[in-house]
């Protein structure tokens, strides 16, 4: 076991945290990166259509942006915070233009736009349909030349908390298996999201909710976790992402009939609507029989194929390779998948948490900026400004604050945990087993449609499964890349996120934005206009509310 | 359908660590991918195995490996793709990187060379208020570079990383070439300065081996060639590389044949006394190809019909 020591931690290496490290950084703080993979192999890459920013000095507005972003969650974002994020958005993007991102251009060389989904403006920035892989790259550029310290491949297994506050992290390095204390001032988490808590997902094995399970053993708030986005275009079986910017440069829905049947729910957007809005549409066009296969299909011939191999080309490719068709040629088969979590760490537009030393950022916080349903491309840009603003944040704070003392027992809660999976005999149970059934059952349960059965099945059956978790052996006794411990404990932080998914929303008696009851499909302002907020308990999670701000927009009908 | 994988394993941990062969029959559907299969076994006979993943769809670059002796990704390689008439498909860690466990590899040699191409933006003058403008054909062209995920295919089949540790290799190199294509930079002549020395996009033997293992089109060694393209247009003349490029095609154009007698002497320079250690040390080789009656001729006849060759390479060199 070794100690390491710095002002600043950053828990995950995908956009939020690089970008959070590089403000650390620049605001002279000691700073350091955490990341259980190499960080280009965060799952920011997957990110494909675009990132959204009103650029004022084109005429665009950032309270157009601002408004679409509150109708597009249903008015469950707090507003002040919708604020920062659209007013910020045009110099963050050109910030990274200038870092190197190889943005799209239009024909006088300048920063070229398409359209996504619950905005009139087309106002997505975008690099082919490998957007996040692109900005990805760059950041990771600027890190290695900032010489900043990344622990790399190291899993975080807790937090340190000391007199109310935290104070740094305890990681396994996964090249030796030992047990590390790193003690920081500032410890931001950006560890993205929990996709892997439902099956199939479009998120990729890593996306392991690790932060969020970590804040909430710590005692912070967990807010809004009700808020799960099903994506309309994954692919069946694995569960890929298709772009939104597929529909963004004009591709249509079609049901078995061929009807682009968006008409019926949505027809002045169409196929533009909001995400919920087009999930619910399909689902109810399958349930309805009016689906093959459990799909309904995108179509993108009409695009012509010069624009679909310069555009959109990655996902020519994975139709290609999973899918078996070509998108110039034949219409593929679609449904709504899993996709992102609009609900997380509870944080301040600075990213500060309910803890005192704990920042979030990016996917694993809720700030809130996309309260009940989140517009594409808005992700990025959410992990850009607020990566940044908790990087400051964590910063001042290490001015702040002087050395604190930590015990170095603070290891030997995990060491036991880890000691006694190893140890166990083995029964006939695997973690592979119990996350399949987990992911499943969410996936039935907890999804596009939802009611107060399905979602109490989900909860028993979650806590039966933690029952077999905690009788699971690990079989692999080696120490270096010990694989099968690593997917033990993720699968530990997964279970702890599927229950505050599900107390959260069985707690929730209405419908809004991705929280779609069949037995209250009315949304309830008088009474439900809040925030849902989960605490840790040893019996489950215990639930409480907190006010939406509202600042300029009271809530409206929604209608696209 | 029922797919065998041979999977070369092995374990630092062992007694005595060696690698070795372990067999798995999986249960596949036929749309299973190499990382399916892997992945069936890890989860649920083997949970010993050791390997990288995540995104599963060819965007994240964790799982490169050997399958049937070549690199690729595991979740873009469909078994049916690679299986032989039994079923069976071999898998091994990728190559040119030291073995940690089983299909992970240590790839900190990898990140060192990127690391030594300065790979970032380097603009010169004041920033522009706004974005930098550039044509969208420059953008749509970094793209096809830029579509580089760092997995390590490239790198794991180079023939010349094989022999040549020091080579900084395709992923490097082609990431280099993406600042130096990119017309926001400013620090082309110095990057391609550094390039031109030894381990530099001259000690590429254009073996292909790079352009066909690529999983997403990035064709490094292109990119090596256009580097050193604009090398030579920047007035790096002078390198062995340059000079070699030069002595090769005045040759074909004089007679249609690559004259190989003169081609080290005067790729070196032959009245250079620096390259006389290299003359000497060529000597033993030259000696040998005289014991065994193959030393290349000295002069040539041109072949027939030079006359079309010449008026090929007049037609590439004038100006445009």
């Amino acid at each position: 076991m070794s100690v390491y020591q710095h002002d600043v931690i950053v828990v995950g290496a995908g956009l939020a945290g690089m970008r959070a490290t590089i403000a650390a950084q620049s605001r002279g703080a000691n700073v350091a990166m955490i990341s259980k993979v190499h960080p280009v192999r965060s799952h920011s890459n997957a990110a494909q259509g675009g990132i959204n920013a009103a650029l004022t000095s084109r005429g665009d507005s950032w309270e157009d942006h601002a408004l679409a972003t509150v109708k597009g969650s249903d008015y469950l974002a707090d507003q002040d915070a919708v604020e920062v994020m659209c007013q910020e958005a045009g110099a963050a993007l050109i910030e990274l233009e200038h870092m190197g991102v190889i943005f799209s251009r239009d024909e006088d060389g300048r920063l070229g736009t398409r359209r996504f989904g619950g905005q009139e403006q087309a106002r997505t920035f975008f690099v082919a349909d490998i957007t996040g892989a692109a900005m990805l790259h760059v950041l990771y550029e600027q890190i290695m030349h900032s010489k900043v310290r990344v622990y790399e491949e190291w899993f975080v297994t807790s937090l340190v908390m000391e007199d109310g506050e935290c104070r740094g992290v305890v990681a396994i390095e996964l090249m030796t298996g030992q047990l590390h204390l790193i003690k920081a001032k500032a410890v931001i988490l950006a560890t993205g999201g929990s996709g892997r808590v439902y099956e199939p997902t479009t998120n990729g094995m890593v996306v392991t909710a690790d932060g969020h399970a970590l804040a909430y053993r710590a005692g912070a708030a967990i807010m809004d976790m009700e808020m799960v986005q099903y994506h309309p275009t994954t692919l069946k079986g694995n569960g890929v992402l298709i772009t939104e910017a597929a529909r963004g440069e004009g591709a249509y829905l079609l049901n078995s009939d061929g009807d682009r049947f968006m008409q019926k729910y949505a027809p002045h957007m169409m196929e533009l609507a909001s995400r919920d809005v087009v999930s619910r549409s399909e689902q109810t066009e399958i349930n309805e029989g009016r689906g093959v296969d459990g799909c309904v299909f995108l179509d993108l011939r009409h695009l012509g194929r010069e624009l679909i191999e310069t555009k959109l080309s990655y996902i020519q490719e994975v139709a290609g390779d999973f899918a078996n068709v070509d998108l110039s040629k034949q219409p593929i088969p679609i449904r709504p998948g899993n996709h992102y979590i609009m609900g997380g760490i509870k944080t301040d537009v600075h990213g500060a948490t309910s803890i005192p030393g704990l920042y979030a950022a990016g996917e694993c916080a809720c700030v809130s900026v996309h309260g009940a349903n989140r517009l594409g491309a808005n992700s990025l840009l959410d992990t850009i400004i607020f990566g940044r603003r908790a990087g400051e944040a964590a910063a001042a704070r290490a001015t702040e604050v002087g050395d604190k003392p930590v015990p170095e027992s603070v290891l030997s809660v995990d060491k036991e945990a880890i000691r006694s999976f190893l140890s166990r005999k083995p029964n006939k149970d695997m973690a592979a087993k119990i996350r399949l059934e987990m992911g499943e059952t969410m996936n039935e349960h907890v999804a596009v449609f939802r009611n107060e059965a399905g979602m109490q099945t989900a909860l028993q059956t979650i806590r039966q499964l933690r029952e077999r978790y905690a009788e699971l052996a690990v079989q692999d006794k080696g120490q270096v890349f010990n694989t099968n411990l690593l997917f033990t404990l993720e699968l530990g932080f997964m279970l702890d996120t599927a229950e505050i998914i599900c107390a959260s929303a069985l707690a929730r008696k209405e419908s809004r934005g991705a929280h779609f009851r069949t037995d209250i499909p009315q949304r309830d302002d008088a009474n439900w206009l809040k925030h849902t907020l989960a605490y840790f308990t040893q019996a489950g999670p215990r639930i409480d509310y907190a006010p939406v701000t509202i600042t300029r927009w009271q809530p409206q009908v929604r209608s696209y | 359908m029922q797919v065998t994988l041979d999977v070369r394993r092995f374990n630092p941990e062992d007694a005595n660590p060696k690698p070795y062969r372990k067999t798995y029959t999986v249960e596949a559907e036929d749309y299973f991918t190499v990382l399916d299969a892997l992945i069936q076994v890890r989860e649920y006979q083997d949970p010993t195995l050791a390997l990288r993943c995540s995104c599963r769809a060819s965007i994240c670059g964790s799982c490169a490996m050997r399958i049937n002796g070549h690199a690729k990704l595991a979740c873009k390689t469909k078994l049916t793709s690679v299986m032989d008439a039994q079923g069976n498909v071999r898998v091994e860690p990728a190559g040119n990187m030291p073995v940690v466990k089983d299909l992970i590899v240590d790839m900190k040699p990898f990140w060192d060379k990127v690391r030594a191409v300065d790979p970032w933006l380097q603009p010169e003058g004041p920033e522009p208020e706004g974005e930098y403008l550039a044509p969208n054909e420059a953008m749509l062209h970094l793209t096809g570079v830029m579509s580089c995920i760092m997995c390590g295919i490239c790198v794991s089949d180079c023939t010349v990383l094989e022999v040549d540790s020091n080579f900084l290799g395709p992923a490097a190199l082609a990431k280099a070439y993406r600042f130096v294509g990119d017309p926001r930079d400013g620090a082309n002549v110095a990057r391609l300065k550094k390039l031109n020395e030894y381990g530099g996009m001259w000690d590429c033997t254009r073996c292909y081996e790079c352009v066909q293992v690529c999983p997403k089109g990035v064709a490094p060694m292109d990119r090596i060639m256009a580097l050193r393209d604009k090398a030579i247009t920047a007035g790096f003349t002078g390198t062995t590389g340059a000079r070699h490029a030069e002595v090769f095609a005045a040759s074909i154009k004089h007679t249609g044949w690559l004259n190989e007698f003169w081609l080290l002497p005067k790729t070196l320079g032959m009245f250079n006394p620096l390259s006389l250690p290299a003359l000497l040390g060529a000597l033993p080789i030259a000696l040998r190809a005289v014991r065994h009656n193959k030393l290349p001729h000295m002069f040539h006849k041109p072949i027939s019909g030079i006359q079309h060759v010449r008026r090929i390479f007049d037609k590439v060199e004038a100006p445009k």
